[in-house]
C-alpha cells in the first residue's frame, strides 16, 4: 500500500473526492501506520479502527452516489481525550474517567464530522490537561517522535505526537496555558490556539474555562487553517462563544509579510530560556525581516507576572470544575463504599485523581478560600487585566508579537517530574495569550540535535488571519516543516 | 424568666419560576412533577463533563417582574457566581447562583412587602439560581440507610428572595409568605400550589441569643410550625441559662422537630467566584420597560379596584386579594351573580373557615364558583335560608355536589305550607303555656316561640311565615284577654 499517511489533510480530501484513492484505502493505511509506530510513541489512549473503517466505507458509498462532500471528506482526525465523542470513552487520561463514555458529541466533533472527517482515536494527555509533558497520564507517557526518550510536550502531547509521527494529518488539542503550542513546538508541528470565544467549548471537559480553547494541530499551516475554518463559529450551546461571522481561513494563506510590523517582547526571552532557543527564534524573526517585515524589540513588563497569575486562576477554576467527579453518577468508585457520602466522595477522589491533579485542586481550593481570595484569586485577575491592557497597547503599534513557544528543548522523560515548579516554568511564554484571550500559534523554526524548536506568533483578538499569513510565509520560505522524524 | 424576648426572624425564600417551560440552563422540560425519577435530565443539568450552561433569558424577565413588584432596585449588569460545596443533591458539587460580595451583583436588591397590618418587611436581595436535585430518605434523615437522588428537579430556575430580619413572630412569617405568594401568583411567575415550588430557610434569634438557621422547610405551611418549635427550644435553653449555639438546623417534617446539621465552626466556606461559563448580563432600561409594560395587576392594585368596583369593605378586599385564587374565585362568581358584597362576605367568612378547618388550599376544595353562585340563588329564591346554606356549603366542600341536589336529597327545602306551620304553632302553644304567657307580656319573649318552631322544623321553616303566624296567634290571644 502506498504511503497515503504522508499526505496533508487538504491533499487527502482532494484525492478522495477526485477518486484517486478510496476513503477505505486511506483510513486503512493510517491504521497500518498507527500499528507500526504506536508501540514507540503511545500517542493514543484508544483507537477506533472498526468504527472508522465502517465510516470510511459509508463515505465511499456516498461518493459513488455523488453525495459526499465536505472540506475534510474522508480525512482521519485524532482527538484529544478531553473532547467528547459520543460512544467513545473520554478519559482525560485519568483513572477517574477510565470507563466514562460520553452520551453526546462536542460541537467541534459535530462540525468536523459534518465536513466528512473520521475520528480514528483519542489521544493521550496530561491528566485533565494538567501538565506540560504528557507524563501525568494514568495510561503512561507519550514519547516524542523525534526522540522517544524525550517528552512530546503537553498537555496535548498525544495529539501533537500523532501528527508528527504521521499517524494522522490533523488533530484536535486544547490549550489552557499552552497545551497546543507546547507539544506542537516539541514535536515540530504547527499548533494554533484561537482567540477565546472563536471555537465552541461545548464538549471540552473543562480544566480552566476562562482560559482554554480547542486548537488545531497539523504539519502544515494550510491544514491548520483548514481545521480552524471547520471548527470555528458561534455556538449557542457555549455562552462564551463569540458572535463573529465564520470565514474560510485558507484565504489568509498568502506568502507575503511585506510591511508587517513585528514586536519582540524581551520578557519572552527571560532567564531560563536556552541559548539555542533564543538563537533559532531570532534567526526566524530575521528571516521574516528579510521577507519585508519590520521588527522591533520591546518590553511588556506585566508579562513577568503572567505565569503566577495563570496558575492561580487555572487552579482556582479547576478546583471547582473537578468537584463534580465524586463517583456518585459516573467515574471511579472505591470498591468498599461504606460510610457516609462525605467519606465515600473523599475516597473516590483521593484514589481516582493523580498526584498533580490533587495538587492543583488543593492549591485552587486554597486560593479561593475566605481570607485568601483577595490575596490570590482577585490579585491574579488584576494581573490578567494589566496584561490584557498592555497587549492591547502593544497591538496598537504591532501587527504581531513573536517569541519562543517554549523556553527549552524537549526534555527527557522523568527529568522534571520531581519539581512541579520547574515544570510550570515551561509555560512562561505561552500563558500570556490565554490570560488575554489572544490567538497564538507555534511553528517549527529550527532544530538542535534533531530536536525541534518552535516560534510563537501572537496576534490581536480575532486576527487569526495575521497569524496564518505570517506563519504561512515563514513556512513557505524555510524548510523546517519539511523535516520528518525517523521512526 | 423574662416575659417576652425580642424575636428576630429573617427568611430566605426559594420560589421556582414555574412559568418557565425549560430549566434555567438547559432545554429540559421544567414540568417534572409526577414524572418517573431521573427522566428529565440532560448532559447540562446532570453536569456531565464538557457540558456548558446557557441561560434561559425568560428567567431574567421573571426576575425583573418580581423586583418591580417588590419595589427593588434592578441592577443594570448582573452576573452569576459559583457557590462551591459538596452535597449529593448537586450534580456539579457547585451551584450556579448569584452573590452580593467579591464583585458579585445580584439581579436586584432592596424593596419590601407590605403585610397588610401596616408593617413592611424589607427585602435584602433577589437572585436567580438553579435548584439542586431532590433527595429522598427512607424514613428520616437520621435513620435512613440510603439516600435516593432524583435529578429531574436539578437545574429548575429558582428565585431566592432574602428578607431583612424584620419579622417578629412565626405568625408574621406566615403572613409575609402568604402576601409574597399572592404577589408571585398575580405575576404569574410561580405557582405556589405545586409541591415544593415554594420553600424557605429561616434565620431566627431570641433576645441576646445567637442566630440559628433552619433549613429544609419544604412549604409555607411548615414555616410557622418550624419557627414555633425553634422558639420553644431556644426559650427552654435560655430559661435554663444554657447557651443557644450559632448553628444550622434541619426541619424534620415528620417528627416536627429541628435537628442540628452543623455548628458554626463546621460552616461551609462556599468559595464564591464568578461563573466562567456564563457572561455578565446587561439588563437594559428597554428590557425593564418592556417587562413593566406587560406587568399584570398586583394584589394591592386589585384590592383598590375591588373596593371601588364592587364597593367591598377594605378588609374584605384585602383578604380576597391576599390569595390570588380566592380573588379569582370571587371575580368568577361576580360574573354570574350581581351582589358582589354578598359573595365577598361568604368567601371571607364561611368559605375560608371551612378551608382552614379542612387544611385545604382553594384549588383543593371541591367548591367551584358555580357551586357558590347556585347556593346564593337558592337563598334568594327562598328555597333555603342563610342558616341552611351554611350546612349546604359544608356539604358541597366535602362531596363537590351541586347545592340543589344536596337540598333535595337532605330535605333541606324551606317549609312554606301555612297549614303545616299553623299546626306546629298550635302544638307549641299547647305544650308551652308559660312561654306563651311570657310572650304576651314581653315582646322580646316572642323570639323564644319562633326559635322553638325553627328547632322543631330543623331551621327549614319560612321565617316570614313563622313570624306572621306566631304574631297573629298571639294577638288573637291578647284580644281575647282584653275582651275578658
Amino acid at each position: 500500500m502506498t504511503n497515503f499517511f504522508e499526505a496533508t489533510a487538504s491533499e487527502t480530501a482532494l484525492k478522495i473526492k477526485g477518486g484517486e484513492v478510496t476513503t477505505e484505502e486511506y483510513i486503512s493505511s493510517l491504521f497500518e501506520r498507527i500499528k507500526k509506530v504506536e508501540t514507540k510513541i503511545h500517542a493514543f489512549v484508544e483507537t477506533t479502527e472498526k468504527a472508522a473503517l465502517s465510516k470510511a466505507r459509508e463515505i465511499d458509498k456516498n461518493l459513488r452516489e455523488g453525495k459526499a462532500t465536505g472540506h475534510l471528506c474522508g480525512v482521519g482526525i485524532a482527538v484529544k481525550d478531553n473532547i467528547c465523542v459520543e460512544g467513545i470513552r473520554a478519559t482525560c487520561s485519568s483513572h477517574m474517567l477510565q470507563d466514562y463514555v460520553p452520551p453526546y458529541n462536542a460541537t467541534v466533533i459535530e462540525r468536523v464530522v459534518g465536513e466528512g472527517a473520521i475520528v480514528v482515536g483519542k489521544t493521550n494527555m496530561d491528566e485533565f490537561a494538567m501538565g506540560s509533558s504528557t507524563e501525568h497520564s494514568f495510561f503512561g507517557p507519550t514519547r516524542n517522535p523525534w526522540d522517544p526518550e524525550r517528552v512530546p510536550g503537553g498537555s496535548s502531547g498525544g495529539s501533537a505526537a500523532s501528527v508528527a509521527a504521521r499517524e494522522v494529518a490533523i488533530a484536535y488539542g486544547s490549550d489552557t496555558g499552552g497545551s497546543v503550542r507546547c507539544p506542537a513546538s516539541f514535536c515540530g508541528v504547527v499548533g494554533l490556539k484561537p482567540t477565546y470565544g472563536t471555537v465552541s467549548r461545548y464538549g471540552l471537559i473543562a480544566y480552566a474555562n476562562s482560559l482554554e480553547q480547542i486548537g488545531s494541530i497539523a504539519r502544515t499551516v494550510e491544514d491548520c487553517a483548514l481545521l480552524l475554518t471547520v471548527m470555528a463559529g458561534h455556538d449557542f450551546r457555549d455562552s462564551t462563544s463569540a458572535k463573529v461571522a465564520s470565514k474560510d481561513y485558507r484565504e489568509c494563506l498568502k506568502n507575503d509579510v511585506r510591511g508587517l510590523r513585528i514586536g519582540v517582547p524581551k520578557e519572552l526571552f527571560a532567564v531560563g530560556t536556552q541559548e539555542v532557543v533564543v538563537k533559532n527564534v531570532w534567526s526566524g524573526i530575521k528571516r521574516l525581516e528579510g521577507l519585508g517585515a519590520a521588527c522591533e524589540e520591546i518590553s511588556l513588563k506585566s508579562l513577568e507576572y503572567a505565569l503566577a497569575a495563570y496558575y492561580v486562576i487555572a487552579m482556582s477554576e479547576a478546583s471547582s470544575n473537578l468537584a463534580r467527579y465524586d463517583g456518585l453518577r459516573y467515574g471511579y468508585r472505591v470498591k468498599s463504599d461504606k460510610g457516609d457520602w462525605n467519606l465515600v466522595f473523599s475516597q473516590n477522589r483521593r484514589q481516582g485523581f493523580g498526584a498533580e491533579v490533587r495538587r492543583r485542586i488543593m492549591l485552587g481550593t486554597y486560593a479561593l478560600s475566605a481570607g485568601y481570595y483577595d490575596k490570590y484569586y482577585l490579585k491574579a485577575l488584576q494581573v490578567r487585566t494589566l496584561i490584557k491592557r498592555e497587549l492591547e497597547k502593544a497591538f496598537g503599534k504591532f501587527n504581531v508579537l513573536i517569541g519562543p513557544s517554549m523556553p527549552i528543548l524537549p526534555f527527557r522523560i522523568g527529568e522534571k517530574l520531581k519539581d512541579p515548579l520547574e515544570m510550570y516554568m515551561c509555560d512562561v511564554d505561552t500563558v500570556p495569550a490565554n490570560l488575554a484571550g489572544n490567538p497564538a500559534m507555534s511553528i517549527p523554526c529550527g532544530f538542535q540535535n534533531n530536536l525541534p524548536i518552535g516560534l510563537q506568533i501572537m496576534a490581536p483578538p480575532f486576527r487569526e488571519d495575521l497569524l496564518i499569513q505570517t506563519a504561512f510565509t515563514f513556512e513557505q520560505n524555510t524548510s523546517h516543516s519539511k523535516q520528518t522524524p525517523k521512526l | 424568666m423574662k416575659a417576652t424576648l425580642e424575636t428576630k426572624i429573617g427568611l430566605e425564600v426559594h420560589c421556582q419560576l414555574t412559568n418557565l417551560r425549560s430549566k434555567l440552563f438547559c432545554g429540559c422540560s421544567a414540568n417534572y412533577r409526577g414524572k418517573e425519577p431521573n427522566t428529565h435530565m440532560c448532559p447540562v443539568c446532570l453536569g456531565l463533563p464538557g457540558s456548558l450552561p446557557v441561560l434561559n433569558s425568560k428567567a431574567i424577565e421573571d426576575a425583573i417582574m418580581i423586583a418591580s413588584a417588590l419595589g427593588a432596585d434592578i441592577s443594570s449588569r448582573t452576573l452569576f457566581f459559583r457557590k462551591n460545596y459538596f452535597y449529593p443533591d448537586m450534580p456539579k458539587n457547585f451551584q450556579i447562583s448569584q452573590y452580593d460580595q467579591a464583585g458579585g451583583v445580584p439581579i436586584a436588591a432592596g424593596g419590601s412587602v407590605s403585610m397588610g397590618n401596616g408593617k413592611k418587611v424589607r427585602i435584602r436581595r433577589i437572585q436567580i439560581e438553579e435548584d439542586p436535585a431532590k433527595l429522598s430518605y427512607e424514613g428520616t434523615i437520621d435513620s435512613a440507610s440510603a439516600t435516593l437522588v432524583d435529578y429531574n428537579r436539578a437545574g429548575i430556575a429558582l428565585m431566592e428572595i432574602v428578607t431583612e430580619p424584620d419579622l417578629e413572630s412565626p405568625n408574621d412569617a406566615r403572613l409575609f409568605l402568604q402576601n409574597l405568594r399572592s404577589i408571585l401568583e398575580h405575576l404569574g411567575v410561580s405557582d405556589g400550589s405545586l409541591e415544593g415550588s415554594m420553600r424557605c430557610d429561616a434565620n431566627i434569634s431570641l433576645g441576646e441569643g445567637r442566630r440559628v438557621e433552619i433549613k429544609n422547610i419544604s412549604s409555607f405551611k411548615e414555616v410557622e410550625r418550624a419557627l414555633n418549635f425553634e422558639i420553644a427550644r431556644q426559650k427552654s435553653l435560655l430559661d435554663r441559662g444554657a447557651e443557644v449555639k450559632m448553628e444550622t438546623r434541619h426541619w424534620d417534617e415528620l417528627r416536627r422537630v429541628t435537628v442540628s446539621l452543623r455548628v458554626k465552626e463546621e460552616e461551609h466556606d462556599y468559595r464564591y467566584f464568578p461563573e466562567p461559563d456564563l457572561v455578565p448580563i446587561a439588563v437594559t432600561p428597554e428590557l425593564i420597560d418592556k417587562v413593566k409594560a406587560n406587568m399584570p395587576e398586583l394584589p394591592e392594585m386589585r384590592e383598590e379596584r375591588f373596593v371601588e368596583e364592587y364597593d367591598l369593605p377594605h378588609e374584605v378586599a384585602q383578604t380576597l386579594t391576599g390569595n390570588k385564587r380566592l380573588a379569582d374565585f370571587f371575580e368568577d362568581c361576580v360574573k354570574s351573580y350581581p351582589d358582589a358584597k354578598k359573595i365577598g362576605n361568604w368567601l371571607v367568612s364561611d368559605f375560608l373557615r371551612y378551608l382552614y378547618e379542612a387544611g385545604l388550599d382553594i384549588d383543593e376544595s371541591r367548591v367551584t364558583p358555580d357551586h357558590l353562585v347556585k347556593m346564593l340563588q337558592l337563598i334568594d329564591s327562598g328555597v333555603i335560608s342563610g342558616k341552611i346554606a351554611k350546612q349546604v356549603l359544608k356539604e358541597m366542600m366535602t362531596t363537590g355536589r351541586l347545592p340543589d341536589s344536596i337540598v333535595e336529597e337532605k330535605g333541606l327545602r324551606r317549609i312554606s305550607s301555612r297549614d303545616y306551620i299553623e299546626s306546629e304553632v298550635e302544638k307549641i302553644f299547647k305544650e308551652l303555656p308559660q312561654a306563651v304567657n311570657d310572650a304576651l307580656s314581653d315582646e322580646k319573649a316572642v323570639n323564644y316561640l319562633i326559635g322553638e318552631l325553627m328547632r322543631r322544623t330543623s331551621g327549614k321553616c319560612d321565617p316570614t311565615l313563622a313570624n306572621e303566624i306566631v304574631s297573629s296567634k298571639l294577638s288573637k290571644l291578647k284580644s281575647k284577654q282584653t275582651a275578658a
